[in-house]
């Protein structure tokens, strides 16, 4: 408990740093938050374009679609604001600034993490917010008292299951030295678990689902709230399996780290 | 002069050589990809003949070329050149007797190449086997794409070249970059082929480079577009090759003017 205080002191201390540079780099601040709101409006731009050619994907319908995607921008958003690890493998361990982490006090995982934090990435989780409640309301969902809660469970379930897989593959780069990584080729993968499970064949199901379960981060929590695809098993298998690959992610850094030997140079 | 840049093509080789794992998981990653895009499109399609002007057939062709193009299209240029911006080292390299920008388009071409003889190959083997690929018989289609792609490669690396330079005059271009590469995944066609988006919006984007990397020349490949029209979409690919020259020049002269290393 006293870790995770000093935990978060450092986490005021590296917010009020990154809101100092930010205000140095105003422009570029801009362009950031205008980016990442653009990538998540290339997603729905393909979402509308698609649904302009067909009335279902499967048997799910445009705002189904739009409402699982919506889902996902909320945990997704969280994940980027703690764990902005995609260049992890080039800062920390090939220019060797995995030494410095290990000398300070906090825990290797949470400096890396506090080092890079990223705010704005918070706004994406509103908009997500947004659009599911849009989506919500032309659904005609009935809203339940205990849905908000839900909807917070399932949201932590998630980024856990963002982060676990996240640390593991920052991990990686400790047992392989791969400098481009294997992060962009995943980064078109988890764009798979927001579309309606079913369309895919049981090889790729399988692989979203208990391998690589981005299927998590989307269409199964959000399920939970859709009264035609309603799946309780599933969506209440989230904050299990956000546990386990958090667990796993964790123990592959922390095993990780022990072999690491610092830069050549 | 020339045998200096064919060295950095083939370091760059030997570089991505050496990283096993990437080359592995990256196969396997494609296939994945390339996977769930035509199970995606199977759904959408649905019962339907043809969408966007495309028949089943042909828009698994597509899909399987255009990823495997983007394998060899694809590099880290704007990364690399910004990373080298801001870290000084391009100072270093600016003093050498070869052009900065020349050296890093051979670097990206050395990447491209060894995804194009050990990636693209044996994904296309593995997406035929699997998916209901089907491939031109004409030889001349063939040598078509492959000189199309290699101008998809070149306008790539064009515009991540200009986005790259960016780091001179913004001191932190991270934003850009990533909004570069939302835009050419959208725009390119590779999630979405050009004739699927609305009339207005196709007017715009005919416009624009971004159909030159991935939509001309999958739909040459595809046979969607052949005769004629396919000798068209390479002179578009030719003219935009050639207009991307003048705003990196520009970019370029601009930039050694205001150099300045930070925290140097």
């Amino acid at each position: 408990m006293r870790k995770m205080g000093f935990a978060l002191s450092l986490f005021r201390e590296y917010l009020a740093n990154y809101i100092k540079t930010k205000l140095t780099y105003r422009a570029d601040f801009w362009v950031e938050v205008f980016s990442d709101l653009m990538f998540s409006a290339m997603n729905l731009i393909f979402i509308f374009v698609v649904f302009t050619h067909t009335p279902a994907l499967g048997d799910w319908t445009e705002a189904e679609v739009v409402f699982v995607y919506g889902y996902f921008m909320i945990p997704y958003g969280i994940f980027s604001t703690f764990m902005n690890l995609w260049n992890f493998s080039d800062r920390y361990i090939t220019k060797g600034e995995m030494d410095r982490i290990l000398t300070r006090p906090a825990g290797s995982l949470t400096q890396v993490m506090l080092e890079n934090v990223d705010p704005p990435s918070l706004l994406g989780s509103l908009v997500g917010l947004g659009i599911m409640a849009a989506a919500w309301a032309k659904l005609g969902l009935p809203l339940h008292w205990y849905d908000p809660l839900v909807l917070i469970v399932m949201v932590l379930g998630s980024v856990l299951i963002y982060m676990g897989l996240y640390t593991a593959l920052a991990a990686i780069s400790f047992y392989s030295d791969a400098p481009t990584g294997i992060a962009p080729l995943m980064y078109n993968i988890q764009n798979y678990g927001r579309y309606p499970i079913q369309i895919y064949n049981k090889g790729i199901r399988f692989l979203l689902t208990w391998l690589l379960p981005f299927a998590f981060v989307g269409v199964y929590p959000a399920s939970f709230f859709l009264d035609r695809h309603h799946d309780r098993v599933m969506a209440w298998l989230t904050p299990v399996m956000g546990v386990i690959f958090f667990a796993l992610g964790l123990y592959v850094w922390n095993r990780g780290v022990k072999r690491y030997r610092g830069a050549g140079s | 002069m020339a045998s200096a840049y064919l060295d950095f093509i083939r370091i760059r080789f030997l570089m991505m050589l050496a990283y096993r794992v990437n080359y592995y998981s990256g196969i396997v990653i494609y296939a994945i990809n390339i996977g769930a895009y035509y199970f995606m499109w199977k759904a959408i399609y649905g019962s339907a003949e043809t969408l966007g002007g495309f028949t089943v057939a042909q828009m698994t062709t597509y899909i399987a070329v255009s990823w495997m193009a983007r394998a060899f299209y694809f590099n880290n240029l704007d990364r690399e050149i910004s990373n080298e911006i801001r870290d000084g080292s391009v100072a270093v390299q600016m003093t050498r007797p070869i052009s900065y920008l020349m050296v890093k388009m051979m670097q990206g071409f050395g990447e491209g190449l060894f995804r194009l003889l050990l990636f693209m190959a044996p994904g296309m083997i593995v997406a035929i086997l699997i998916f209901p690929v089907s491939l031109p018989t004409d030889p001349l289609r063939w040598a078509m794409f492959f000189v199309m792609i290699w101008f998809s490669f070149l306008i790539n690396s064009q515009l991540n070249i200009l986005t790259g330079l960016f780091a001179f005059f913004v001191e932190n271009n991270e934003g850009l970059m990533r909004l570069k590469r939302v835009l050419i995944d959208l725009l390119s066609g590779v999630i979405l082929p050009m004739t699927f988006f609305p009339g207005w919006a196709r007017a715009i984007l005919d416009w624009l480079p971004f159909q030159a990397i991935t939509y001309l020349p999958g739909s040459v490949f595809t046979g969607r577009l052949s005769g004629g029209d396919a000798w068209n979409a390479l002179l578009v690919q030719f003219v935009w090759f050639a207009a991307l020259i003048v705003p990196i020049w520009l970019m370029w002269r601009a930039a050694r003017k205001r150099l300045f290393v930070q925290g140097g």
